[in-house]
């Protein structure tokens, strides 16, 4: 029998599973186990029915407006307890610090006035919309939803390496490979104690009618997406179906004096909160693009009126412009007087031209980032990248130094990933979810942990064709029990037996006889 | 129609649903179990064989242990396998009245049973209930399809809807038992594959009161207990063209029609506050329902014993 693990090599950076090779950390112990004896054909069988599952539910990511499956490696990542606590703590902490950011910036603007971010960086955000000055959310919440990305460096320590405030998106994927992987491979859950990740719907729904405008008891909550042709539009029908609401497009709402509505067949019906799945500037054409056909004129007015609450806010880019994440830090010192728990990794900030002078050279031992790219665009790694595209990069730069930064290369961790018929270390990122509803920032325990399938590729993007792990967190003993998870008392009390179901023909055997009798005709 | 293919066509409604019905319950109490960490696999499993009406003497069980019994076991008619199995030796009784197509669905099924138990192992539990799932649907499509809406008909859908009552029935008393928070009303309203549609229904809205509603009594939904139970009565007062000057007909219509009325008129605060003696009631009303019908239309003579010199 193959074994699946042979051959693995230990790769540069940090190795989830393994300490030293052949040697599972504590926390993999148990699907080591479960996996070791496994061979390599009765794995990829499942591996199949995995693919399938996936393709049959449409569970697909569109690329260049061509669908394709969002490929879910069958080798969980697992999440110690411990460490968990971490993460959640530190992530919560980052959400609160970045929503009084921008209650600040788009109010008194103290934090600019004490300099602890120059103004110019504001000024110059492309994400900072003066059309969202002065809207204040009814709650106080500006980021409803949140995906922070964290990377564990060649340490094992987590380190944030940017901050989605927008429109994080991923979170159905989540709820997706957790219930595939529990259909197809319940073998390796028996081993451990995983946290749900199903709640997650219902708690953004919690926290989408708590944003309501004030006086409306029973709120009408909307998703609105830019349809069917949107990358992620599975994720808005996922997110719509498992709340229970409508999933709205641009056409299908209409704003008149203030008030958003609806089109239904009864009639307009009033909408109070919009989860939006529109970036900014297609939302409301009067404001911005004014060529947009999936926004709703007049949307912005309605916010500012206080008639309509927009989740996430308009202008949150601003807090997640990748220069502002180099003052992140600084800004959880500022506003809640802690130190960060998670640090950030280590950035340069080429508005300084004493810093550029420094890092031009040696670009090529950098990673370069478009200070307002999404999805892993426009990335270049120094080490692979040709000298043409190294080029490149340096006349952009030089000619635009406050629309990039350059990070120090982290050698991403690696968790064995299915490749071909092998075991193969893969390198990974995770982004959890945080949900805000203006009391506590909850964070979802679990979150997409994205891998990049090619050999020592290190953007897991999945429009750059990445895949994705179920992600486990274990629970510890002393875990409350969740938001409405089922769970069994202590003592159950026996249970008398219910009467067994009524019996009909066919169910035992009468048949004999009949047989019998025509044995009997033909022996005579 | 000969009483003998009615009561047929009425066994087949009722196998075809019970393997659905219980293919949807495992299917979803088996993902809880695994994907819950708090849940004891033990108590659990004993909680969904009690209420499925077997014996639950001699634990501990597993998982993998309920799947044998309630989805493998050929040998009992009460699970998936063995419903299907009894299902098909229905059908083979009256194989010129089902048409050849619906026979032929449930040969061909029972066909793959004997690689159930590799598909479970191969592939997993899931994609075997998945499959029972689908070719359930397949045989409710062609009955619907397929058969003039006559005598035979009414039958089917009769054993189909009392059967439903039945597992519904069952289904909310694994929550009741339970001292009413465990399973979650998610788990319950996904096994009935009425998770979406409650949603949508109530907006997210998941209290007990919504769920036991919706189960027990929304109109619309197909599976819940009352929509069945309204089938079923119209079924019955189709089969007697004839009611007479007052009241009904024949005492399977008065026993439905006591229990629809009872879940009708009653407000759903004042059934949920009761549900333990109305389910109980539910789970007789389906047993009565089960021997008037047989009385009144299965007309069975009990086989004759001759016996050899009583005849002088």
């Amino acid at each position: 029998m193959a074994d699946l693990f042979e051959e693995y090599r230990l790769g540069p950076g940090w190795d989830e599973m393994f300490s030293e090779p052949g040697m599972p950390r504590e926390t993999y112990e148990a699907l080591h186990a479960t996996l070791q004896p496994l061979s390599s054909a009765e794995l990829g069988i499942r591996a199949e029915v995995l693919a399938r599952a996936f393709l049959d539910q449409g569970i697909t990511f569109a690329l260049k407006g061509v669908e394709r499956p969002f490929p879910l490696d069958i080798v969980p990542r697992i999440i110690a307890a411990a460490e968990w606590r971490q993460v959640e703590r530190g992530v919560a902490q980052r959400i609160r610090a970045l929503e009084a950011f921008l209650a600040d910036v788009y109010g008194a603007g103290q934090v600019l006035a004490d300099g602890v971010v120059p103004r110019r960086i504001i000024a110059t955000s492309a994400h900072f919309l003066r059309a969202a000055a002065g809207i204040n959310p009814p709650n106080g919440v500006r980021i409803h939803v949140a995906g922070v990305d964290l990377i564990r460096d060649e340490q094992g320590m987590f380190r944030v390496l940017e901050d989605n405030v927008r429109i994080p998106s991923g979170v159905s994927y989540v709820m997706e490979n957790r219930r595939a992987m529990a259909q197809v491979l319940p073998e390796v859950f028996a081993a451990s104690r995983i946290l749900p990740v199903e709640s997650y719907p219902a708690m953004l729904l919690r926290a989408l009618r708590a944003a309501a405008p004030v006086g409306v008891n029973d709120p009408t909550v909307v998703v609105l997406s830019p349809g069917v042709y949107n990358s992620a539009y599975f994720e808005h029908a996922l997110i719509a179906r498992e709340m229970g609401v409508e999933l709205v497009e641009g056409r299908d709402l209409v704003c008149v004096g203030n008030d958003v509505a609806m089109r239904t067949t009864a009639g307009e019906q009033r909408v109070d909160v919009i989860y939006r799945r529109i970036d900014d500037d297609f939302l409301d054409p009067v404001h911005f693009r004014a060529d947009s056909v999936i926004g709703v004129a007049g949307l912005i007015n309605a916010a500012r009126a206080g008639r309509v609450t927009i989740a996430n806010a308009v202008g949150n880019g601003v807090a997640d412009d990748k220069l502002l994440y180099t003052y992140v830090p600084d800004l959880i010192r500022y506003y809640l007087n802690e130190e960060p728990l998670l640090p950030n990794v280590d950035t340069y900030r080429l508005d300084d031209p004493g810093v550029l002078d420094d890092v031009l050279p040696r670009l090529d031992q950098l990673v370069l980032k478009p200070v307002d790219g999404a999805g892993g665009a426009g990335i270049v790694i120094g080490s692979q990248a040709s000298s043409v595209e190294l080029h490149d990069v340096r006349e952009k730069i030089l000619a635009n130094p406050r629309g990039w930064v350059a990070q120090r290369e982290v050698k991403l961790s690696m968790v064995p990933t299915l490749i071909g018929n092998r075991l193969r270390g893969r390198h990974v990122d995770l982004r959890p979810f945080a949900v805000n509803d203006g009391e506590k920032i909850w964070v979802l325990p679990g979150g997409l942990t994205r891998v990049a399938l090619p050999e020592g590729a290190l953007v897991v993007n999945s429009s750059q064709g990445g895949g994705s792990k179920d992600t486990w967190v274990l629970a510890s003993p002393d875990d409350l029990t969740p938001f409405e998870v089922p769970h069994l008392p202590a003592a159950p009390e026996p249970l008398p037996a219910a009467a067994s179901p009524d019996l009909g023909p066919g169910a035992s055997g009468g048949e004999e006889q009949e047989q019998q009798q025509q044995q009997g005709r033909l022996s005579c | 129609m000969l009483s003998r293919i009615a009561e047929s066509l009425y066994w087949i409604g009722r196998y075809v649903e019970r393997a659905e019905d219980t293919a949807r319950i495992l299917d979803v109490h088996l993902q809880r179990m695994l994907a819950d960490p708090w849940t004891r696999e033990d108590a659990a499993c004993r909680s969904l064989l009690a209420v499925m009406g077997m014996p639950t003497t001699d634990g501990p069980f597993t998982s993998a242990r309920v799947v044998g019994l309630l989805g493998l076991d050929d040998r009992n008619p009460s699970s998936v396998v063995g419903a299907l199995a009894a299902a098909r030796e229905n059908a083979r009784g009256s194989r010129e009245t089902v048409s050849s197509e619906m026979w032929e669905c449930l040969n061909s099924t029972w066909h793959g049973l004997p690689n159930a138990r590799r598909r479970v192992e191969q592939q997993g539990v899931h994609a075997f209930f998945r499959w029972v799932r689908e070719r359930c649907a397949v045989m409710a499509g062609l009955t619907d399809a397929t058969m003039s809406r006559d005598e035979g008909w009414l039958f089917l859908v009769l054993g189909r809807s009392v059967e439903r009552v039945d597992m519904t029935a069952r289904l909310l008393r694994t929550h009741e038992r339970a001292g009413g928070s465990i399973p979650s009303w998610m788990t319950l309203l996904r096994s009935s594959g009425a998770w979406e549609t409650f949603l949508r229904t109530y907006r997210g809205a998941l209290d007990d009161r919504h769920a036991a509603e919706f189960l027990l009594l929304d109109r619309l939904f197909p599976r819940s207990v009352f929509a069945a139970l309204s089938t079923a009565e119209s079924c019955l007062s189709d089969l007697e063209p004839d009611p007479g000057r007052a009241g009904v007909a024949t005492d399977a219509q008065r026993i439905v029609g006591r229990a629809r009325t009872n879940l009708e008129f009653r407000g759903a605060d004042e059934l949920i506050g009761d549900l333990s003696p109305v389910l109980a009631s539910l789970e007789k009303t389906c047993s009565q329902v089960n021997a008037a019908v047989s009385r009144r239309y299965f007309r069975q003579t009990t086989a004759v014993n001759w016996v050899r010199g009583a005849v002088a």
